[in-house]
């Protein structure tokens, strides 16, 4: 336990806890996993703030997101640069937002950014169609693929503009009965 | 004017006031309660220095016009300079609380103004200096730190000022308290975080101390153990239920409707092993342990003749011999009253047993029934977004491993494959009448076939019977029966499929008819299997009656001859092998049950082995060496056959509800084929079968299963309680032998071991003029009930209509209103009520500005940028910021401040660029009027 210290100091463990849902321990254990994926390039030291930048290969290499088929999607929103390659307050932020802990107004967010596959702030046809083809692997038919995508625009876009707004798509994931107990990684 | 400004000055208090009262809420009381105190000091002092502040006010208000040109309403000037005062408490609190005591001296003194004005200079010059530093310390200071330049009077209301000051460090508090939920890059949080806390920690001591701290993180330690605990809980209930991962890997590579035929299976294992519990518990264990072992009477001793073979296994198999005269078939109880030093009445609890496996099962079924149908309304209403939820909530992030994943891919493939036959299914537009007449059709053309069996088994019954009678009748004739229904089961459900493609349903709903059709086919089966036990039964009471009197004899004259013989010893007791007895036609019901469920249990599996595991085998492997395309062509890979099965399980319920009466160890036989088939088909599902072609969701309760299975409940039912009222016990085995009827026992406990009131009172309620009234009573609260359900039922269907309509009629003018926006926007505002201001066009026009289009915060951000060149943080990055928390905080603070609500907006949230809120805004401000 003594070197709690030197990785962070007291002052920065405390910010970090006012900024994440995590305790004092689950920072330092999500730090040592963070330096688990390259020992080399992250110091043991974090007093100083030192600019370590770990490339999306590693990161989406943790067992929590090997099998996700969104992680390339969740590295980029929550990397600081939007290509994946984060640094250790990303690597929170992210542990963080997918906690248990958090509200489901900060995941529904997230999700949305996750699901907003070219980043233009709507859901559109072709973000829903990705969506499909990576939850099923591609095993749906291109008519069925566009059907489902029909489907969903039909469900859960209430202003009619044939996209899903942010507004759009927290007043349906709001209702989902399970969307907090699946968006969630256990660390 | 001067009205006026009072009016807005009231207005500012009371916003503060509602600001503070909105804090007390959410912070320690204490804290609240001096806020309290402060605004009501605050009165006297605001009326003293009232023409004072005017004045400046009018000044101010001069020098405004002049800095802003284009705003150029009064009442714009009233709400910027709200604005404007909290911006400033924002922004210049802190050297407003060190300057507190010394301005509300000043203030009562009534100072000049020019004194006021140079002190305002000097304010600004450090204010912006502040400003400078700490520019994004919160959006509300974003939002607004473009007017805080020009604000310049009012820093004599020293209280107010401080109640501003207490409100901002709350207001800090809460930052800092929530910072975790904010959705912002970490490196905005930390730093947000540091202003927040230095902020904090600079005036806290001031003003009172942060007690909540303390409390909140006790409570958020809380919330997570609280939390961790359930989801360890929860975690621990799902490893309590058995085959939860197999069935949910059949269920991903399957779909949900094969995987109900397991948890039906699930469910049917613990019904029977309740029953196996308590057959278990308190017939046979109590009687092997305390009742006469074996051999010490004839009931629980092989006869002699038999006792050569009795170890064979051919006649084990046969359930003969040993096993025929084991605890495990009726015949092997004693009718004593009392067995052992506990004194258990067996005969009673062999009855009440036999009785309570009826009424477990009973309520057990009915009560599923009931909270499938209950789960299947609750449920019911929430399925505007299936499709959806399927896309954004299906995939579980917790997935940590290949096979799991591999997993959960096929399984929402199936499901997406699920809901798009049911969508396919209600979007096909067909022809109505022609759809109609074949249905018509194939229901004819199927109960033509139901009747065609049932004659032909009605006539091969028959026949038999006369057969029986014949002597040396060939192998055919004896056996006539059996080939004609097996040959039945085999032909006709294929051809009610054949049939029922005319009918083109839903694979769902058509499985409930194949189900329906196969089980009104298998009743005959039954129907004939109950009519030869009958007769079998009949048989042996009259060969009873012969063998009665034989035993009686045989008895009598061993006593005879031993008497006979002079000794005064004692006659040597007959030997219980030698005594001759009766067929005791309890257990030959027994065993007929118990080889019938064994038959079928081997019939079931060697079909699974050949009909799917070496079918697939061979089309696997021969597909190599063959002329044709195995796999895709003739033979190819089975389906799993779910009506068949749950007919199956069905029956061999029902033959378990009528055997185990007679032949009670049949239910550890039915526990343990539950659990190897459990077992075994699901290995033979994974490895043999293919999903079906059309993935179907099955009905989300699976009544129909239940209905079934109460259905056999009843018909099994109606056999036993017929022996148990009105047929007389065999007269040398089993717990009843020596009675008249059955039930006597309980007669007999209720005179022997009752006191005398207790018997009375039986045989009143026993009373038909009791009974009669009772049920007639019962028939009236079911027909109430009903009526009253059905009641609900329609106002339920109502009001899911009514909301169905109003979300289209919303959906419909939303959709109006994107396009007529701004002249409806106009409309309303020229219909809000004009108290607030004189000037209605003037208003409008603000409203319009602020009006959702997103020019006003536009217009404002670059302003804001213009005049103190706080930059928003990044473009994309600050729209998306800003637009979560504005759904959570929005609607209460403007349901609190009415009287402004389009106002208002900019306190709760910083302007900003905010995309796709086109109707979102307009709707608040009908919510808040």
């Amino acid at each position: 336990m003594g070197n709690k210290q030197t990785i962070f100091t007291p002052e920065q463990l405390d910010a970090y806890q006012d900024c994440t849902f995590f305790t004092r321990k689950e920072i330092l254990r999500l730090f040592y996993r963070y330096r688990d994926l390259a020992p080399q390039l992250v110091p043991l030291d974090y007093t100083d703030k030192p600019d370590v930048t770990l490339p999306y290969e590693l990161i989406g290499s943790m067992p929590e997101l090997k099998d996700n088929p969104f992680r390339q999607r969740i590295a980029e929103v929550f990397s600081e640069d939007g290509d994946g390659n984060m640094t250790l307050d990303d690597f929170l932020d992210m542990f963080s937002v997918l906690s248990e802990m958090a509200p489901r107004d900060l995941k529904a967010y997230y999700a949305f950014k996750i699901y907003d596959f070219n980043n233009d702030d709507y859901i559109c046809k072709s973000d829903l169609e990705k969506t499909v083809n990576k939850l099923t692997r591609n095993e749906l038919t291109p008519e069925e693929v566009s059907l489902v995508c029909e489907k969903v625009i039909y469900e859960a876009d209430a202003d009619n503009d044939g996209k899903l707004s942010l507004e759009d798509f927290q007043h349906m994931i709001v209702r989902a009965p399970d969307f907090l107990s699946t968006f969630h990684i256990r660390i | 004017m001067g009205k006026k400004k009072k009016c807005a000055l009231q207005v500012i208090m009371e916003d503060a006031g509602i600001e503070i009262d909105g804090q007390v809420e959410s912070d320690t009381e204490s804290e609240g309660d001096e806020v309290k105190d402060k605004t009501l000091k605050k009165q006297p002092l605001r009326e003293t220095s009232r023409a004072t502040r005017l004045e400046r006010k009018k000044q101010e208000k001069d020098k405004e016009e002049d800095e802003r040109k284009e705003e150029d309403s009064c009442s714009q000037h009233n709400r910027a300079s709200r604005r404007k005062n909290y911006q400033r408490e924002n922004s210049d609190g802190k050297k407003a609380g060190e300057e507190g005591s010394q301005q509300r001296e000043r203030g009562k003194k009534a100072p000049t103004k020019d004194q006021k004005q140079s002190e305002n200079t000097e304010k600004k010059t450090n204010k912006k200096g502040k400003e400078g530093e700490n520019k994004q310390k919160t959006d509300r200071k974003n939002s607004t730190s473009s007017a805080s330049s020009n604000s310049s009077d009012e820093e004599s209301l020293s209280e107010e000022e401080l109640a501003m000051l207490m409100e901002q460090v709350e207001q800090k508090k809460k930052l800092i308290s929530t910072m975790r939920n904010k959705p912002w890059r970490m490196v905005k949080k930390l730093s947000v975080l540091r202003e927040a806390q230095a902020f904090v920690e600079k005036f806290e001591g001031a003003l009172g101390k942060g007690k909540g701290k303390k409390l909140y993180a006790y409570k958020m330690m809380m919330a997570k153990k609280w939390v961790k605990f359930n989801r360890d809980f929860d975690n621990f209930k799902t490893q309590c239920i058995p085959w939860e991962m197999k069935i949910k890997e059949v269920e991903s590579h399957f779909g949900s409707s094969v995987a109900s035929y397991f948890i039906f299976l699930r469910w049917m294992y613990g019904v029977n092993l309740v029953l196996f519990g308590l057959i278990f518990g308190l017939v046979i264990i109590p009687e092997v342990l305390m009742g006469m072992p074996y051999g010490s009477m004839p009931r629980k001793t092989v006869p002699r003749a038999e006792q050569a073979t009795a170890m064979d296994f051919s006649v084990l198999w046969d359930f003969e011999g040993y096993i025929k005269y084991s605890a495990l078939f009726y015949g092997y109880y004693n009718n004593q009253r009392t067995i052992g030093w506990l004194k258990y009445r067996l005969p009673m609890a062999y009855f009440m047993v036999g009785i309570s496996v009826f009424g477990y099962s009973l309520m057990v079924v009915i009560r599923s029934m009931a909270r499938n149908a209950n789960e299947s309304t609750s449920d019911g209403d929430d399925d505007n977004f299936i499709f959806s939820w399927k896309m954004f909530t299906s995939w579980d992030y917790l997935i940590g491993n290949p096979e799991t994943a591999d997993n959960k891919f096929a399984s929402i493939t199936t499901s997406f494959k699920e809901s798009i036959v049911d969508e396919q299914e209600s979007n096909k537009d067909e022809n109505i009448h022609l759809r109609r007449f074949l249905r018509v059709l194939a229901n004819v053309l199927i109960i033509c076939c139901l009747c065609g069996s049932g004659y032909l088994i009605y006539f091969v019954v028959k026949r038999s019977q006369t057969f029986s009678k014949m002597q040396n009748v060939g192998w055919y004739e004896r056996n006539e029966v059996e080939i004609v229904m097996s040959l039945l089961g085999m032909f006709c459900p294929p051809l009610f499929e054949t049939i029922a493609a005319l009918e083109n349903y839903h694979p769902r709903i058509g499985l409930k008819w194949q189900l329906g059709r196969i089980f009104a086919l298998f009743l005959g089966n039954l129907y004939t299997f109950l009519l030869a036990l009958m007769d079998d039964v009949n048989e042996k009471l009259a060969e009873e009656d012969v063998v009665k009197n034989i035993t009686h004899w045989t008895l009598l004259g061993h006593y005879n001859s031993s008497a006979g013989n002079g000794s005064t010893a004692t006659p040597p007791p007959l030997d219980p092998a030698d005594v001759p007895r009766g067929p005791c036609w309890e257990t030959t019901v027994g065993i007929e049950f118990v080889r019938l469920t064994v038959s079928d249990i081997l019939v079931t599996y060697i079909t699974i082995l050949v009909g799917d595991f070496i079918r697939a085998c061979f089309v696997r492997f021969v597909n190599y060496c063959w002329c044709w395309d195995l796999e895709a062509g003739f033979p190819s890979y089975a389906e799993f056959d779910i009506s068949g099965n749950v007919l199956g399980l069905v029956f061999n319920q029902g033959m378990i509800w009528m055997g185990s009466f007679y032949a009670p160890g049949l239910v550890g036989i039915n526990v343990l084929r539950l659990l190897t088939s459990m077992y075994f088909q699901c290995w033979a599902v994974m490895s043999s079968n293919v999903p079906h072609e059309r993935v179907f969701k099955a009905s989300k309760s699976n009544n129909f299963y239940m209905g079934l299975l109460l259905l056999i409940l009843f018909l099994s039912l109606l056999p036993v309680a017929y022996t148990i009222m009105s047929l007389p016990p065999s007269f040398d085995c089993g717990p009843f032998s020596g009675k008249k009827r059955m039930y006597e026992v309980i007669q007999e406990t209720i005179e022997l071991d009752f006191p005398l009131f207790v018997a009375k009172i039986f045989s009143y309620v026993a009373n038909p003029g009791l009974i009669i009234p009772a049920i007639l009573l019962m028939v009236l609260a079911i027909y109430y009930l009903n009526a009253v359900a059905e009641a609900y039922q329609r106002a339920n269907a109502e009001l899911k209509k009514k909301m169905q309509m109003q979300r289209e009629e919303e959906k419909n003018k939303r959709n109006n209103k994107a396009t007529t926006n701004p002249v409806l926007q106009d409309l309303e505002d020229l219909l809000t009520p004009s108290t607030k201001s004189e000037s209605h066009t003037k208003q409008a026009e603000d409203k319009k500005i602020e009006s959702p289009n997103g020019t006003r915060p536009m217009g404002k951000q670059g302003k804001g940028a213009a005049l103190d060149g706080s930059p928003m943080a990044g473009g994309r990055g600050a729209a998306f910021s800003l637009s979560p928390h504005v759904f959570v905080t929005q609607p209460p603070m403007l349901g609190v401040r009415a009287p402004y609500p389009g106002q208002l907006r900019p306190r709760g949230h910083p302007p900003g660029p905010v995309p796709a809120r086109g109707r979102g805004q307009p709707r608040y401000p009908h919510a808040a009027r």
